[in-house]
């Protein structure tokens, strides 16, 4: 216990009362409200605490309970589906406003079907699966905590109030708890090999992610970050998706809240929230909360990550994040070192990352969004956050401003997962080279448009030219897509590989006719059947890609007919 | 509590340093101050074992160890009421034209935050008249949508209209008036009228004043539309003297700054204005906010615009170079944006509004080209762009004076204009929107 001996902002100052010894990341019981918070520093005799809610109106002598054991989070069947604040608490805690001090964390309700994977007697390892309990379709499987012989294990109903086994001295229970400070074990770490597809065909086949690995996703406002975010949790394959709102906008969060839950998953055919864990903590939410809400999705993402499953993480945005670490530490007198930021913000920028990664069973992948001031990319979160993730898509104004959508710039982003998943997609089809072609006519047309920012495209000669049209018609055609069309908005790999087959088909006509017959561009590029080859991104869907054969016999034929 | 107490130890401009064991102040607590016979507002910013810290939130001129301070025991409050209607009000909720307190149900200012949970996804449009806005970008009930303005473009014509053609019988718009001039304010009250409610805080009032005010603003806006039903629709104007009120008073209490001297807690700070737009599960009335700033030195990346952008739905932009040509209003559509329009519109607006956008952005390009090698090299299809967009600015963004176009209307110019193009170069349209168009 102790008492409230200063108040400024979120920082509350106690006196402890002799005998009391609160530990670092503690969690408090402060005032009469009773209202959350951490214990940030301790010196003789005082402890700050950092509050997570509204600190108006409390008193100086007011009391603090330590309740003994850090932030941490109760995890178990029935998580899945939930929606949770920035510290853990099921919304709707409270009515329609946000009210102080109240408290409902997560806890499994109900009767479990328990079925043993193992039998007694046997010796089993530390995270090996004891058995699982199925809801909703999901298996939830219960690992073993330690390395022991298991005394006594049996298969049947449940309640989470009783052990399902004991394994050595230890009662296992269908849930467990966790500190979301602490990253859970980082053994059996393998290399990423598989992708995270997310049916954005310039993520994919351009700049993909591999299960396990992590990326950025920074643009200024209005470039379509949190579009594309929740269009990576719409169709990304992970397992599992923990979606953090940190510190964004109430209304889009509703719309998550309101959309997801009528989502079919692409993949399962079911529901799409009974794989998603939603934390929500939105601007006008405590500052506080916003730092840990990071921290508490990660963890949720380990503990499936730990059961074997595949998990995407997505963080929108970690610059609100640093900001909420950039308040407080400015609040707690530390030395700000750039722009305002404390010097521990690339570590803890790192902390995050780092706690992606694939592993023998299971994989948590970080997708983060980043708002960097003023759209400048060289500013410190940016900057740090760079140097810890492995694929960067970086947004562009200049795109967004066209309603070019997914607004990523394909000159400045990059991803070094490419290498490590081309085998994958080699077995759908020519992908590397494919992916090689388009990669190398993005760089050509880069040079080219500047080219003709400057110049103009008749100032170019006719084969370049010809290269220039070549270039627009992968961003038109391909790398443009529409996340609001029923067809547009998911491309299978299949579908990603058919398409870009076409273009090539077209890219060597154009070539062959160039060469062969010397006929303008403008006229070559500017036949009929290029306007069917722009839309079939949305004209064709994943039930008729046949019709890509089609299409290419169609252009043979429009570009024979100049040979003869 | 009547009751006034002796006790303050030290001064430093607003800041007063109270002793503490006289009485046990809340954090944030309403406080009065009183001297030379006047009492001026304040409130608990920290407390501690010895010393409360008060920021007297008015002028301080005068004031000595001798002043006495009387506690509330409350937050801050104002009234409100259904009488308020057609009325105008300062910050703390004291009538302009009586300069009494009015009387009405004492509600705290700072709000609480909205609960996602409950919170409405808004998808209604609100009918402006102006086609840049329901045309391009669409504003929805329960939006915040802010107004970016450059400095010299006559910005409170624009606040007019906006005000006077959303307002109807069933629309109340609620101004909130920050940190302008004398004679704006003046030309704002005379021009304004009808269902609307009005709150001042001028140029020459203390910045206390002016931070508190939006909060007065909104939360008398908040009863209109989340207790009696109403669809209100809040105008703050001008968010960057908010912004400056605020870096002030961050400086005097010794903060560390964050970017451009502005408190680092801005961000927070402007969501817990911003975000109590909304709607709510379950209830009638709407809450909408346009905040209007103006750009210092016209730039989109100074810290206000920048972290108004992050919360809003979107923003319009208002541009110098288009008011000089006397495109009225001057929105420069390809910095605009309305989030929140994809839900609130159907099908065919999304892909009209995409399309428009598209060759909108080709005929900048174009027109730059143009400046750079002359009209006369370009092609034929970029010529044609030329035409669209020139038009475009003409026929489209611009509107004579006071005039209220429908939705329709827009739809019809909108395609007119894109029937100067070929049809390969409408490749957001689909089949059945190319018959719509004229050739």
């Amino acid at each position: 216990m102790g008492r409230i001996v200063k108040v400024s902002g979120p920082v509350v100052e106690v006196e402890i009362e002799k005998g009391e010894k609160p530990f670092l990341f503690e969690v408090a019981k402060v005032g009469n409200l009773s209202l959350t918070g951490e214990v940030v520093s301790i010196a003789k005799g005082r402890a700050t605490v950092q509050v997570y809610e509204r600190t108006e109106g409390l008193k100086v002598g007011e009391r603090v309970s330590f309740d003994g054991k850090m932030l941490s989070i109760t995890l178990g069947p029935g998580i899945l589906g939930k929606i949770l604040d920035g510290l853990g608490r099921v919304l709707p805690f409270s009515g329609e406003r946000i009210e102080r001090g109240r408290e409902k964390r997560f806890f499994p309700e109900g009767e479990f079907e328990f079925k043993a994977k193992v039998n007694a007697g046997e010796e089993v390892k530390e995270g090996q699966i004891l058995g699982f309990v199925e809801l909703k379709g999901f298996k939830y499987k219960i690992l073993s905590p330690v390395a022991a012989e298991v005394k006594e294990i049996n298969s049947g109903r449940v309640s989470p109030k009783e052990p399902v086994a004991r394994v050595g001295n230890r009662e296992v229970f269908v849930f467990k708890e966790r500190a979301v400070r602490i990253p859970s074990s980082f053994k059996n770490r393998v290399e990423v090999k598989e992708p995270l597809l997310t049916g954005q065909r310039i993520i994919d086949f351009l700049f993909p992610i591999a299960k396990g690995g992590s990326a950025s996703i920074p643009g200024g406002f209005g470039t379509g970050k949190t579009v594309l975010q929740q269009t990576l949790a719409k169709w990304c394959n992970a397992d599992v998706i923990v979606y953090i709102g940190c510190g964004e906008r109430g209304n889009e969060m509703t719309e998550i809240l309101k959309e997801f839950p009528k989502l079919k998953d692409p993949y399962t055919g079911r529901l799409l929230m009974e794989r998603t864990v939603l934390i929500a903590n939105t601007s006008d939410m405590p500052v506080s909360a916003r730092e840990s809400s990071i921290y508490l999705g990660i963890t949720v993402a380990e503990y499936f990550k730990d059961m074997g499953y595949s998990v995407a993480v997505m963080a929108d945005s970690t610059s609100r994040w640093a900001e909420a670490m950039r308040e407080i530490s400015g609040r707690m007198g530390e030395l700000p070192i750039e722009e305002g930021f404390p010097a521990s913000l690339s570590s803890k920028i790192a902390s995050i990352y780092e706690r992606a990664g694939a592993f023998l069973r299971g994989s948590v992948t970080i997708i983060g969004a980043v708002s960097p001031p003023g759209g400048d990319f060289s500013e410190p979160v940016t900057r740090h956050t760079k140097r810890f993730t492995g694929a960067f898509w970086a947004l562009d104004r200049e795109l967004a401003s066209s309603r070019f959508y997914p607004a990523v710039n394909p000159f400045n982003s990059y991803s070094r997962y490419a290498q490590f998943i081309k085998d994958w997609w080699n077995r759908l089809g020519d992908y590397e080279s494919l992916r090689n072609w388009m990669v190398e006519t993005l760089q050509e047309g880069e040079r080219l448009e500047k080219l003709v920012k400057l110049l103009g495209r008749e100032s170019l000669p006719e084969d370049q030219k010809l290269k220039y049209e070549e270039f627009n018609l992968i961003k038109e055609a391909f790398l443009r897509q529409n996340a609001f069309d029923p067809v547009d908005c998911y491309s299978s790999p299949k579908k990603q590989i058919l398409m870009a087959e076409v273009l090539r088909e077209v890219s060597n006509w154009w070539h062959k006719v160039f060469k062969k017959r010397g006929i303008p561009v403008d006229k070559i590029v500017s036949q009929p059947v290029i306007s069917k080859v722009l839309k079939m991104k949305m004209e064709v869907d994943e039930e008729h890609l046949e019709e890509f054969e089609e299409l290419k016999r169609e252009i043979a034929e429009v570009y024979e007919e100049f040979l003869r | 509590m009547k009751e006034y107490y002796r006790g303050i130890e030290s001064l430093k401009e607003q800041l007063v340093f109270f002793k503490s064991s006289t009485i046990e102040p809340a954090f944030g607590e309403r406080v009065f101050v009183k001297w030379k016979g006047k009492e001026v507002p304040g409130r608990v910013i920290e407390i501690n074992e010895k010393l409360t810290l008060i920021e007297i939130l008015g002028d301080s001129s005068g004031i000595s160890r001798d002043a006495l301070v009387r506690f509330t025991g409350q937050m801050f409050t104002v009234p409100v009421s259904e009488e308020m209607v057609g009325k105008s009000f300062n910050a703390y909720g004291e009538e302009l034209k009586t300069g009494r307190k009015f009387i009405g149900r004492e509600v705290e200012v700072y709000g609480k935050p909205i609960n996602p949970f409950f919170r409405e996804y808004p998808k209604e449009p609100i009918v402006t008249g102006f086609s840049a806005i329901d045309g391009l970008n669409v504003l929805v009930k329960g939006q915040k949508l802010p107004i970016f303005a450059v400095s010299g473009v006559e910005t409170e014509d624009l606040v007019i209209n906006l005000v006077n053609s959303i307002q109807t019988e069933k629309t109340l718009t609620v101004l909130g008036i920050i940190g302008l001039k004398n004679e704006i304010v003046d030309y704002l009250l005379k021009r304004i009228s009808g269902n609307t409610i009005i709150f001042v805080a001028k140029a020459s009032d203390p910045p206390a004043a002016q931070v508190l005010l939006p909060r007065t603003t909104l939360t008398v806006a908040e009863f209109f539309a989340f207790e009696k039903g109403v669809d209100v629709v809040v105008v703050l104007f001008d968010m960057t003297n908010y912004c400056d009120s605020l870096r002030q008073i961050s400086s005097k209490r010794e903060e560390i700054p964050g970017r451009k001297g502005y408190p680092a807690y801005m961000y927070s700070d402007l969501a817990s204005i911003y975000e109590r737009a909304g709607l709510i599960k379950g209830k009638k009335g709407s809450l909408t906010m346009i905040p209007v700033l103006t750009m210092p030195d016209d730039d989109i990346t100074h810290p206000i615009p920048d972290l108004t952008g992050y919360i809003t739905e979107g923003q319009l932009v208002l541009d110098r170079k288009l008011h000089k040509q006397n495109v009225k209003p001057p929105i420069d559509i390809l910095l605009s944006l309305s989030r929140l329009m994809n839900d609130a519109v159907g099908p065919f607006h999304r892909r009209f509004a995409s399309q428009l956008y598209s060759a909108y952005a080709k005929f900048k390009t174009v027109e730059k080209l143009a400046s750079i090698i002359g009209e006369s090299e370009l092609g034929e299809v970029e010529r044609k762009y030329l035409e669209f967009g020139r038009r475009f600015l003409r026929e489209f963004i611009n509107q004579k004076e006071g005039e209220r176009r429908s939705l329709e209307e827009t739809f019809r110019i909108g395609l007119e204009l894109l029937s100067l193009l070929p049809e390969s170069e409408l490749t957001q349209l689909k089949k059945e929107d190319l018959k719509r168009l004229k050739r």
